[in-house]
């Protein structure tokens, strides 16, 4: 197989980034590696919501709920049982789950598949609705199923949630699975499958009259995105190492669905960029909240800026560059290229050759 | 329980009903000319109150001005806000639009919470309808009188506007169709804005009555109402302003009598509202009033 | 007698109040090209609709060859073999000209989100026979230089002549083609008629159109149904259609 200059490149910026990888999680300190894995889990999460927005064009905003689907079913089954007794101080757990305790890679894929068959259920008779309809349906099964986990005392521990879940989320599990992820997709994206996919996406009634089982491509689209999500679910669970039900609220998916809108909805490069880059913009804009203190007048914290921040940019992309940062397009190396050939061109428009010219 | 008991949930039930109803029908005419779910509209709802608490609180007006000054402030909020987030959206795909509304719903969210503080602000209800009036056993607060009074007043007019004027006329052609109604010479920007304004001018006099029944204020208050009176007016039957009216009575009767009557799902409550949702959509998309929209292939 | 390929016994269509189509009872045999005329909104979409799955009838029956086709899923009935164009082009305006294609041959690939993902080597050879063949199919109607294109990069004409590829990508063995000849040029729509009759012979197709353009409709077809208001009022070979009182008044008005 011949190695084209651009495969050379990636692989050099993927060996790369495995050595950054080997070097963060020796040498950050432990804020810093909490948000940088964070960065991993946000991957996997826009990730997911791109499979059903961006690729399938399936309007879903309940992802919240198969989120924590996956974060409860797979902490549920790595903590120890007397982990267990500490947290159900209020009502006991009920018996058959206090002492059930599997090792942490089998629990986090029942999580996925507990979140996917939730989503199987959901998505048979919800994906027959229109877009809007769609949107508010799968809003509702989220908010249901946070409920649910609310008031299911024995098996969840209600609105007490879970602490001290032990931290199995670490920097190689996350980025790992963060790069399978994305392989999973690339791969995905370029098959006959995920070309059927889009050919839903862009015109439901063409592609059915060309013979793709379109309701069968939207149930798998939906189900495989619930899997995901219940994956990054469970490892944000056991990164923070706490769940309750108020994590999983509709915030929650609005953030990924903010970071899947600005990285370019139909883009896994946009998908990647955007969450890292969101996700650390979040944390460095938390000074935003709280008192400064600049040279000559104290502000007491201003709390809501960063949203108004982030909720502006939402809106500002979505007006007028709809398509996002990547436009619907995929990273490539020529776009570099290209970006850093306009770049060379303008700067010589603003400072003319020697001699007065502009070339 | 006793007689009284139950005409008191009664009472309740209606005005909240009412409240919902109130709301609803912005939802509904919004949808019905734009096919938007205008997510923003609970936020509408609390704007308008916190406008009247400032206008007395700030401004010293007494309670009547306070309302209109709030009533204006938010009409023509309602209409900057379709100017803004969602007039160039016009011909984008629909997911577009729905995203923009979600984002001005957080933007106006937290937009509160930096002017107004997090904190729960307290309004001061005006004397006459703070009253508690007694019907022999059953004690019912003036305002739970009020409310349902006011509400049919208000949607009298709508209804008078939308059937027997010209620009009512207008509203409903270009719900039935907007190209056609461009063809007519209908000014369909114009009418949107109106939509919009009258949207707003009702869910902040919801907004302002709700801040007299349950005086307490916060940034996040239009959230959950905002979610349920969507519901409702899916459940009426969306596009229908019947409906949206019909659904808010529903909703709010349902969610009275449910915790009184089973106090123990009272932790189930807020469910019950999406649980219904999901049932019409499967079952009947259109809602109990709301009329069937195909799609030309 | 050719085999009948396509016939419809009685359809109804009635949305609400109105009646589309109204006792629709059509017979198209093996190999022929028949057209379905009409003034606009006679319900002729809505008779491909309705043939195609989109739509169940009110009342009535669809039958392919032998086999009750009547409200089948729409994928399933272009899996039996019976594709279509659309009046308004419905391109996947995302993909580009080969990706269009491809997705008519996704019937013939067949292997599911796993196989596909994982690029198995029964799923390679699959794809690989796919684009050849989608490649020959472009190539067929001169469209194989723009395959990396977007599809709606190309001009109308061209735009429509792509639909008609994808269409026979899912190997038909029938095919509807809903007023392929809209806004062409006189020269276009000699070139649509030899594609016509090149699509029947070359690939064996049973062909079924809407047609608004009479120099094309007279000049393809073996016989015609004529629609007004959902009625059938007439049905014959182009000359006797042309001499049909009931078309002229239908077409022109009454005096």
């Amino acid at each position: 197989m011949k190695l084209t200059k651009n495969y050379r490149y990636s692989i050099v910026a993927l060996v790369a980034f495995a050595i950054f990888l080997v070097l963060a999680n020796s040498f950050f300190d432990a804020f810093t590696l909490r948000v940088f894995n964070l960065c991993a889990i946000y991957v996997i999460l826009a990730l997911s919501l791109n499979l059903l927005n961006g690729f399938t064009g399936l309007f879903s905003l309940g992802h919240s709920g198969f989120m924590a689907v996956g974060a409860y079913v797979c902490a549920l089954l790595t903590m120890p049982p007397e982990l267990k007794e500490m947290n159900y101080f209020l009502v006991p757990i009920v018996p058959f789950l206090k002492n059930l305790t599997l090792p942490f890679i089998p629990a986090l894929l029942l999580g996925g598949l507990a979140a996917a068959f939730v989503g199987f259920l959901i998505g048979a008779p919800v994906l027959r609705l229109k877009d809007d309809y769609l949107a508010i349906a799968t809003l509702g099964f989220s908010e249901i199923i946070r409920v649910l986990i609310t008031n299911a005392q024995t098996i969840t521990n209600g609105a007490q949630g879970l602490k001290g879940l032990p931290r199995f989320a670490t920097t190689y599990a996350v980025w790992i699975t963060a790069g399978l992820v994305t392989l999973f997709m690339a791969l995905l994206m370029r098959s006959s499958y995920g070309r059927a996919m889009k050919a839903v996406r862009d015109d439901e009634l063409a592609a059915e009259a060309m013979g793709v089982n379109v309701f069968k491509v939207k149930v798998t689209s939906f189900t495989v995105s619930s899997f995901i999500a219940g994956v990054g679910g469970a490892l944000l669970g056991h990164m923070i190492t706490t769940i309750d039900p108020k994590m999983f609220t509709f915030l929650l998916t609005f953030n990924i669905l903010l970071i899947v809108v600005l990285g370019g909805t139909g883009s896994i490069s946009g998908s990647v960029i955007a969450a890292i880059g969101v996700t650390i913009l979040m944390e460095a804009l938390r000074f935003l909240d709280e008192p400064m203190n600049l040279i000559f007048f104290r502000t007491e914290g201003l709390p809501g800026l960063r949203m108004v921040v982030f909720s502006l940019m939402l809106m500002i992309v979505v007006i007028f560059r709809q398509r996002g940062l990547m436009g619907g397009k995929e990273f490539s190396w020529d776009m570099l290229r290209d970006a850093g050939a306009a770049l060379a061109r303008l700067g010589r428009k603003i400072r003319p050759r020697k001699g007065g010219r502009n070339v | 329980m006793t007689l009284a008991l139950f005409l008191q949930h009664i009472a309740n039930a209606l005005s909240l009903g009412s409240l919902y109803a109130l709301i609803a029908i912005g939802y509904t005419m919004v949808y019905g000319i734009l096919r938007l779910i205008n997510f923003a509209h609970g936020d509408v709802f609390m704007l308008g109150a916190y406008v009247a608490f400032y206008g007395t609180a700030l401004l010293a007006l007494p309670w009547w001005a306070s309302l209109i000054l709030a009533i204006l402030c938010t009409s023509l909020f309602g209409i900057g806000l379709e100017k803004v987030a969602y007039r160039p959206l016009r011909d984008s795909p629909k997911i577009s639009i729905m995203i923009s509304a979600i984002g001005a719903s957080y933007l106006i969210e937290n937009l509160a919470v930096l002017l107004f503080g997090g904190r729960p602000k307290g309004v001061v209800v005006p004397e006459l309808l703070g009253r508690v009036v007694a019907f022999g056993s059953v004690s019912i607060v003036v305002v739970s009188l009020v409310i349902p009074v006011f509400t049919f007043i208000l949607l009298a007019i709508l209804l008078w506007i939308v059937h027997k004027t010209k620009t009512g006329m207008a509203m409903r052609a270009v719900s039935t169709d907007v190209e056609a109604a461009r063809l007519m010479a209908v000014d369909v920007n114009g009418i949107v804005s109106f939509t919009f304004g009258i949207g707003s001018l009702l869910a902040a006099f919801g907004g302002i009555l709700w801040s007299f029944k349950y005086p307490q204020l916060n940034p996040l208050m239009g959230v959950l109402p905002g979610l349920k009176c969507f519901i409702a007016a899916v459940i009426g039957g969306i596009g229908s302003i019947g409906g949206a009216v019909l659904g808010g009575f529903l909703l709010g009767i349902i969610e009275i009598l449910t915790v009184a009557l089973l106090p123990t799902l009272s932790g189930y409550r807020d469910a019950f509202a999406f649980v219904l949702l999901i049932v019409v959509l499967l079952v009947k998309p259109t809602g109990l009033l709301g009329k069937r929209q195909a799609e030309k292939v | 007698m050719s085999e009948i390929m396509l016939s419809t016994q009685g359809i109804v269509m009635k949305f609400g109040g109105l009646t589309a189509v109204s006792d629709l009872n059509i017979e198209i045999g093996k190999n022929e090209i028949v057209g379905l005329i009409g003034p606009n909104g006679a319900g002729k979409t809505t008779a491909f609709n309705v043939i195609t799955g989109m739509y169940s009838p009110t009342s009535g029956a669809v039958r392919y060859k032998t086999k009750d086709i009547t409200g089948c899923k729409p994928h399933s009935i272009t899996e039996l073999g019976i594709a279509r164009t659309f009046q308004n082009i419905r391109l996947f305006k995302e993909l580009s000209v080969l990706e269009n294609v491809l997705i008519g041959c996704h019937i013939g690939i067949g292997t599911g989100i796993f196989g596909a993902t994982l690029h198995l080597p029964a799923y390679r050879k699959r794809e690989a026979e796919a684009r050849t063949f989608a490649m020959e199919l472009l190539s067929q109607v001169g469209l194989d230089g723009v395959a990396r294109e977007k599809a709606t990069s190309l001009p109308y004409g061209k735009q429509r002549r792509l639909e008609i590829v994808r269409a026979l990508a899912t190997r038909p063995t029938m095919l509807l083609l809903d007023e392929p000849a809209a806004g062409m040029n006189p020269q276009e729509s000699r070139e649509l008629m030899d594609l016509i009759h090149r699509l029947r012979d070359e690939f064996d197709l049973t062909i079924f159109l809407i047609e608004h353009h009479m120099q094309v409709v007279m000049g393809v077809c073996d016989h015609m149904y004529v629609l007004d208001y959902g009625v059938t009022i007439a049905h014959g070979d182009p000359a006797s259609i042309q001499k049909n009182q009931k078309v002229i008044e239908a077409y022109l008005g009454v005096e």
